[in-house]
């Protein structure tokens, strides 16, 4: 099924920049109470770029892969181009079709990285 | 065992497909579906005797009230009440609210305390929650024992005179427990505490007589009861009703307005049915009760015990899945609620989907409950009149293909 094809359950299984967040002081918490879906990120800024993003928590297969592969879309980036990803992107980048129930699980991440771009 | 082949055949919906399988409905605890009878039922009413109810004169209205008043004679026997005994609400929340606004503003007081339990729907948790707080009450709650029942000796504990009122469900929505209601009602009578159940999984799926019960107020929904969405009943037993003030004001629920002096409100259960009420709506909850009552009461009960015994064997059987619950299905209603430790029950509710079976994940509006079991979602798998053993075998072979996907 489309939803979890490989790319997708991939991230899940093996979600990247996943960790504890030690030795990060720029961070930020969000939780989709009604799924049980709690992640936190951290980032590191030099010279207006993310040198380093790291997530931690736990989620369904959608939340937990979208948040990994928002991950990889941040690292690298200046604020300026990173403060860009919404909703939409990060839709646009998992590829797949996600229901109206899903969107909350599919832009956990990013809900946490426009918090981060708050700060 | 129930004919679930003809009864099937009432519900044109059962006959769809979901992402090209045959659909398999396993959210019956959420809403159920409605069949022809009902349907017809509604459509006669707005076909040929649609206006508004009480007071007209004219024949279209006369006919809508005699069908209204007619609808809930049929609801209120089908619960064992008398039909001055049974308002018209929305559904089950609106029902509590309105105890909570009404005969709980009155009677709790500062230092008096609010007895419920642990396994409450939030509909039966957050009003008292809000009314102690409000009137600076005590919300005590009742807990259960490992395998899922209440704990009848920790209810004993935290029953006492201060206890003004015991709020507890006849079967619990997410562990499918059905609950002593009887010998509740007893214990809470010793300390003249007032009960109300949130009926919304009872009386759908099993016998219940509010006077048998000797309860002050229950609840339930008609959607989930075959019945269209927006109708319910409440049952407020006729000597608590002067002591329950109106909860909604307006037109239909008074005797005289005065510009001048305070008004005097309607006599019977009209009190609490302020605005024009859902007419189709009870119509239509009325039929459905009709429905139910050509099947009996007791063989739903029985087909549904047999299918959670069935359901449970089989689940049992599938590794890495846990069930939650009583397993002894004489006190369990046909709620199959499971985790599996590997799976989020979001993703195990998806790849379901996929294969046709729907099914419920999430914290089911009891998030008290899942802390207390220490999970933040599980999966409920929940069956009615049509379901048969053939849907939980779809529902097992489907798990496989959860394994299968999420590996």
């Amino acid at each position: 099924m489309d939803l979890y094809r490989e790319e997708i359950l991939d991230h899940y299984k093996h979600p990247r920049n996943f960790g504890p967040l030690d030795g990060f002081d720029i961070k930020e918490a969000d939780r989709n109470s009604s799924c049980g879906d709690s992640l936190e990120m951290g980032v590191k800024i030099k010279d207006g770029k993310i040198v380093d993003v790291k997530f931690t928590g736990v989620g369904c297969a959608i939340s937990m892969a979208s948040a990994s592969m928002l991950t990889e879309m941040l690292k690298g980036k200046t604020i300026k181009q990173a403060a860009k990803i919404d909703d939409q992107a990060m839709l646009k980048r998992l590829g797949i079709p996600i229901s109206l129930t899903r969107q909350k699980c599919a832009t956990l991440g990013v809900a946490i990285w426009q918090k981060l771009t708050q700060k | 065992m129930l004919n679930v082949k003809k009864i099937k055949a009432d519900f044109p919906i059962l006959r769809r497909r979901v992402n090209e399988k045959p659909l398999v409905y396993l959210d019956n605890a959420a809403t159920s579906q409605r069949p022809l009878a009902v349907l017809a039922a509604m459509r006669e009413f707005d076909l040929n005797h649609n206006a508004n109810v009480h007071r007209g004169l004219h024949t279209l209205s006369e006919e809508a009230s005699q069908l209204y008043e007619s609808a809930r004679q049929t609801v209120a026997e089908f619960i064992g009440a008398r039909s001055d005994e049974l308002v018209f609400t929305r559904n089950t929340t609106e029902a509590i609210n309105l105890v909570a606004w009404t005969w709980g503003m009155a009677h709790i007081k500062a230092g008096d305390e609010i007895l419920t339990t642990i396994m409450e729907h939030h509909s039966n948790f957050l009003p008292w929650q809000q009314l102690a707080l409000a009137h600076h009450a005590k919300l005590q709650v009742v807990n259960i024992t490992p395998d899922g029942r209440l704990d009848m000796k920790d209810f004993a504990k935290k029953l006492n005179r201060k206890t003004k009122l015991v709020a507890v469900n006849h079967m619990s929505n997410a562990l499918g427990t059905i609950n002593p209601v009887a010998a509740i009602v007893k214990l809470a009578k010793k300390v003249k505490a007032a009960v109300m159940v949130d009926a919304a999984q009872s009386v759908p799926h099993f016998p219940v007589d509010v006077s048998k019960l000797g309860v002050d107020f229950l609840a339930f929904s008609g959607h989930k009861m075959l019945s269209p969405l927006g109708i319910g009943g409440l049952y407020i037993k006729k000597e608590r009703q002067t002591e329950t003030g109106p909860f909604l004001t307006g037109g239909g629920m008074i005797s005289e307005v005065y510009a001048d002096q305070p008004a005097i409100w309607a006599k019977g259960v009209e009190k609490w049915e302020a605005g024009t009420p859902n007419i189709s709506g009870a119509i239509g909850l009325a039929a459905a009760v009709k429905y139910l009552q050509k099947l009996g009461m007791a063989n739903v009960r029985q087909h549904e015990q047999e299918l959670t015994e069935y359901g449970l064997k089989q689940l049992s059987r599938v590794k890495g899945l846990r069930l939650l619950g009583p397993s002894d299905s004489r006190i369990r209603g046909g709620v199959l609620t499971f985790v599996f430790d590997k799976y989020h029950a979001h993703d195990v509710a998806q790849v379901l989907d996929s294969e046709g079976v729907a099914v419920r994940s999430g914290h089911h509006c009891t998030m008290p409950l899942h802390q207390c079991l220490g999970l933040v979602s599980t999966n409920r798998a929940s069956v009615y009149i049509y379901n048969d053993t053939s849907d939980i075998d779809r529902l097992v072979e489907a798990l496989d293909k959860v394994k299968q996907v999420l590996g």
